[in-house]
């Protein structure tokens, strides 16, 4: 697989047909972009988008460079040279397998050695509080076992130099590790959210409305400094909902 | 002239991602028309004819669906051809999984539906192993690596097809679908249906309701697999 440094998305049309006035936006190796904007407004067909590679031949026209290039037509469909991996707002599996065959049936799709299942395995119930086992059936997870499960096979068997993350705030897991843990070196990765801590630990984050992409704002110093602030105030919400959760009685305000 | 026939199960979105393929192959100036088979009743060709082409409906009736269409994909390329168009788009009831109605000289699209789960590429049959272009829809109703494992079982069976990702409600797939059917083949003469139909006729196709077992005659197959003929 040849290295990717850059993603380039140029713009195509927005809901309207009319050309959005972003034409162009490069991402680099190593960055978290954000893409924001109202429910409705798109979001979610950009990430489409990303992850077919489109050629000019979706409904918003847009087209997706590797390293400034067109991708060769075999990246875009065969998932063992794909350079993309999703996660989308899915919360459940609707495959009937267990959790074992289905990882083992994915790893043979990627190409990958299907040892990696046990890892997988380990890596989900990391992120989630009731442990998922080999032989339980996909469909009976709970969506917070599914969402960690999905992270956990993005980050190890679909391990892809791209990553694209739809809302993974509302996933019932624990989202920093999740995102760190699909983040992991030097990808590209692309999180629609809303959350203010994820949102302001991207670089950038593109404005999606009415299907086209209106601007692109650079996080300034002062938001950095506002998702710190934010961040210790969400760890503290976390700790305080674990407790709840563990069936502990919540001490006096730190 | 150009045939496609689009075969599928009930509900997985074969007039869906045909509305849109017809709009991208009309962007670049075909002349698509559309015969719609079902067995008893459809309204698909109202949401066809608000994008002003030529469509024709076929109840199959008391008629095998599959047969209906076959017996008359002659009718429906004169009925496309004075129409003045260049595609005829056939689309199948989808209803049974025996046979398929792909004649040589099409191109051969199966419709599946991702959310059926990756067993449903096995039962299927010869609607998807004889296929040259397998689109799946609902895609986005479940996550990657199900798509991905979906794709992998559907080239378990037929190895040699395209898949289209596609997506009724926004379209996605239908450019593609739609280059494809501008660069497949034209209907030359002589067709040969790619897979054999059912061996014989049995005591149903003439009329018989009785269920016990020996009002029934012709090519039988019993629960255990045991096959056998029955009759004069």
């Amino acid at each position: 697989m040849a290295e990717i440094i850059t993603l380039t998305i140029l713009g195509g049309v927005d809901k309207d047909g009319v050309n959005e006035p972003i034409r162009s936006v490069d991402i680099s190796r190593g960055e978290i972009v954000g893409i924001v904007g109202p429910t409705g407004s798109g979001k979610s067909t950009l990430i489409d988008d990303i992850e077919q590679l489109a050629q000019g031949d979706t409904p918003t026209g847009r087209l997706l460079l590797i390293n400034g290039e067109k991708p060769d037509a075999s990246v875009r469909a065969d998932p063992r040279k794909k350079l993309v991996a999703q996660l989308s707002q899915n919360m459940h599996f609707l495959a009937d397998m267990t959790v074992e065959e289905f990882l083992q049936m994915h790893a043979r799709s990627r190409g990958k050695d299907e040892g990696l299942v046990s890892r997988v395995i380990e890596l989900a119930n990391g992120l989630t509080g009731e442990p998922i086992a080999p032989h339980h059936h996909l469909t009976s997870l709970s969506g917070g076992q599914s969402r960690s499960l999905m992270t956990a096979d993005i980050a190890v068997i679909s391990d892809s130099p791209v990553v694209l993350i739809d809302e993974v705030e509302n996933a019932g897991i624990k989202k920093q590790e999740a995102l760190q843990l699909l983040a992991g070196e030097g990808k590209i990765v692309v999180v629609v959210t809303h959350d203010p801590v994820l949102a302001l630990m991207s670089s950038r984050r593109i404005v999606i409305r009415n299907g086209g992409m209106v601007d692109i704002i650079t996080t300034s110093e002062q938001e950095q400094d506002v998702c710190c602030k934010i961040s210790e105030v969400d760890n503290w919400l976390m700790s305080l909902r674990e407790t709840i959760r563990r069936g502990d009685i919540v001490g006096e305000v730190a | 002239m150009k045939l496609v026939v689009i075969a599928g199960t009930p509900g997985s979105g074969k007039t869906s991602v045909l509305l849109h393929t017809i709009k991208a192959l009309m962007r670049h100036e075909k002349r698509p028309a559309v015969v719609k088979v079902d067995c008893l009743w459809t309204d698909d060709d109202q949401r066809f004819k608000k994008l002003g082409i030529p469509v024709h409906v076929g109840l199959a009736k008391d008629m095998c669906p599959d047969h209906f269409t076959i017996y008359n994909t002659e009718e429906m390329l004169k009925w496309a051809t004075a129409e003045g168009a260049d595609v005829l788009l056939s689309e199948t009831a989808g209803l049974c999984l025996r046979c398929a109605p792909y004649p040589d000289e099409c191109l051969a699209v199966c419709v599946i539906d991702v959310t059926t789960g990756p067993n449903t590429p096995l039962k299927v049959g010869p609607l998807l192993t004889t296929a040259d272009i397998v689109v799946t829809t609902k895609g986005d109703l479940v996550s990657q690596a199900e798509r991905e494992v979906f794709r992998e079982r559907v080239l378990e069976v037929n190895p040699g097809c395209i898949i289209v990702e596609a997506n009724g409600l926004a379209g996605k797939g239908s450019f593609e679908l739609a280059e494809l059917i501008r660069s497949g083949p034209d209907v030359v003469d002589n067709m040969l249906l790619r897979y054999n139909p059912p061996l014989a006729i049995c005591s149903l196709c003439t009329g018989e309701n009785r269920v016990a077992r020996k009002h029934h005659m012709g090519v039988l197959r019993n629960l255990d697999g045991f096959m056998e003929y029955k009759g004069e």
